[in-house]
């Protein structure tokens, strides 16, 4: 399993937190790296796949445990 | 007592030190300048120690007196009874107390809104189905426009609210809430009504639309920020978000903001008695602008409704290949102030999910514009905007060619 260079919990926050501080994050990161991001906005499934979709990033796994997901998002550039 | 005397009057706070570049504000639906009539009155409330509404002294029996006359003045707007006004600090936390507020008490576990509502009562639905409640989306046309009929077959036996706003701040479009607020009466369901937009621009009263709770701001009418207000019908059985001592009926506890809230009965008294004038001076405007804008720009498209399906002071369009980001940038340093319609849709750069709801092509997700009249909009900006935007539109072409 793909190991995360970052770790981000929006876990409790709403649309548009959860995408709006996954982008911050990964200005954070070089590109290849790995950020594994954590919320329970139902609304953040679709608002991450359409985010990654629009910025080219690469969106590497949507785990669902219950009510959160996980994602794993691998910087393109 | 000031008195601007509409259209010719310049709009609050135009003549201060900033204004030595002519500016052109086209962006009421973000924030509007509180009329000076309504600071007048909330002045002595910020400056006089008028008390507070819960205290026994004859200073808190005058601040009751205050709160009670903003309370029938909000209701008279929306042809509501005094009594079911709930005074919040936002039109926000009015949207969670309807939500959450009738989720906490009823026996049902489903919720029925729109897929166009405003991101508080989308977040407020959201946060419910986290805690194992069902929300169903009713989908919407081109115009943005929800069908009442889809909104009837999403009813269950356990449904326990449905939501639908009067018009669609971002796309302008007025929803269809007389029809939907008969089919929710029909089948016992309470009916919420996010009236924002709407109010004081369009036609709304209670009784007619079979609404049991209505969202009200104070800002969208020109009163000042941080007032905001939530009608509920005597039948509703609501719990507070906000406990403590019992302020408003227990249902929205905390001192009340009794300059905010008197601003606001003031606020509501004077658009329920100048709205239809004003919407109609403005609906010509609007119609200039869109016209004359679409006439210009021969790729840009209309959002939502048109004509009278549309709030009066409201034009909404994308253009295609060109992100509206960079036309806002443009426009405002032509001292052009105008937005994309959606703060949301401002902060991460994500297409809004009105947008994406009324099916726009992902070429035109990035370029929607919003431009949103009121009560100091002049003949003279709507030619500003006219003049200024096919350059600006060409030039960032130009830039960055498809």
């Amino acid at each position: 399993m793909p190991v995360a260079d970052l770790k981000l919990d929006c876990v409790g926050l709403f649309c548009p937190m959860p995408v709006l501080k996954t982008r911050e994050a990964m200005r954070r990161l070089e590109p290849g790296q790995i950020l594994e991001m954590m919320s329970d906005d139902p609304a953040s499934e679709a608002d991450v796949r359409s985010w990654t979709t629009r910025t080219g990033n690469d969106l590497m796994e949507i785990d669902r445990n219950g009510a959160t997901f996980r994602f794993l998002i691998r910087k393109a550039r | 007592m000031a008195r601007p005397s509409g259209s010719s009057s310049a709009r609050p706070g135009s003549a201060g030190a900033a204004a030595a570049v002519p500016r052109v504000y086209l962006d009421y639906a973000g924030l509007s300048p509180v009329d000076p009539r309504v600071v007048a009155v909330m002045r002595p409330f910020l400056e006089g120690g008028v008390g507070n509404p819960a205290a026994l002294h004859s200073l808190g029996l005058e601040a009751r007196a205050s709160l009670d006359g903003a309370r029938a003045k909000v209701a008279r707007l929306v042809g509501a009874t005094p009594a079911g006004v709930i005074f919040t600090a936002s039109a926000t936390e009015a949207n969670n107390l309807a939500i959450r507020g009738v989720a906490e008490r009823a026996r049902g576990r489903h919720l029925v809104t729109s897929a166009v509502e405003h991101i508080s009562v989308l977040n407020a639905c959201r946060d419910l189905e986290k805690r194992g409640w069902n929300v169903t989306y009713v989908g919407v046309d081109a115009d943005g426009c929800v069908d009442p009929q889809a909104v009837a077959r999403a009813l269950r036996d356990d449904t326990a609210l449905v939501s639908v706003m009067a018009a669609n701040g971002e796309i302008g479009t007025l929803e269809p809430v007389r029809a939907v607020g008969g089919l929710a009466r029909e089948r016992g369901v309470p009916f919420h009504v996010d009236a924002v937009g709407a109010a004081g621009r369009a036609p709304l009263a209670v009784d007619e639309a079979h609404i049991d709770l209505l969202t009200l701001s104070s800002n969208d009418i020109y009163g000042p920020p941080g007032a905001g207000a939530l009608w509920t019908r005597a039948s509703v059985k609501l719990a507070p978000v906000i406990v403590g001592g019992g302020q408003e009926g227990g249902y929205r506890s905390g001192t009340e903001n009794l300059p905010a809230i008197v601003g606001m009965g003031v606020a509501a008294d004077l658009v329920r008695i100048e709205g239809p004038a004003e919407a109609a001076r403005l609906r010509a405007l609007r119609d200039r602008l869109l016209a004359g804008l679409l006439d210009r720009l021969t790729e840009a498209r209309l959002t939502g409704a048109r004509d009278d399906g549309r709030l009066p002071h409201h034009a909404s369009l994308v253009v295609p290949g060109v992100k509206a980001d960079g036309i806002l940038m443009e426009l405002d340093l032509r001292g052009i102030a105008a937005s994309s319609g959606s703060a949301c849709n401002a902060t991460t750069g994500e297409p809004s999910h009105v947008l994406r709801a009324i099916g726009c092509g992902r070429d035109s997700l990035e370029g929607s514009l919003c431009f949103t009249l009121g009560r100091w909009t002049t003949a003279s900006e709507i030619d500003v905007v006219l003049d200024a935007l096919p350059g600006v539109v060409t030039r960032l072409r130009e830039l960055a060619p498809r």
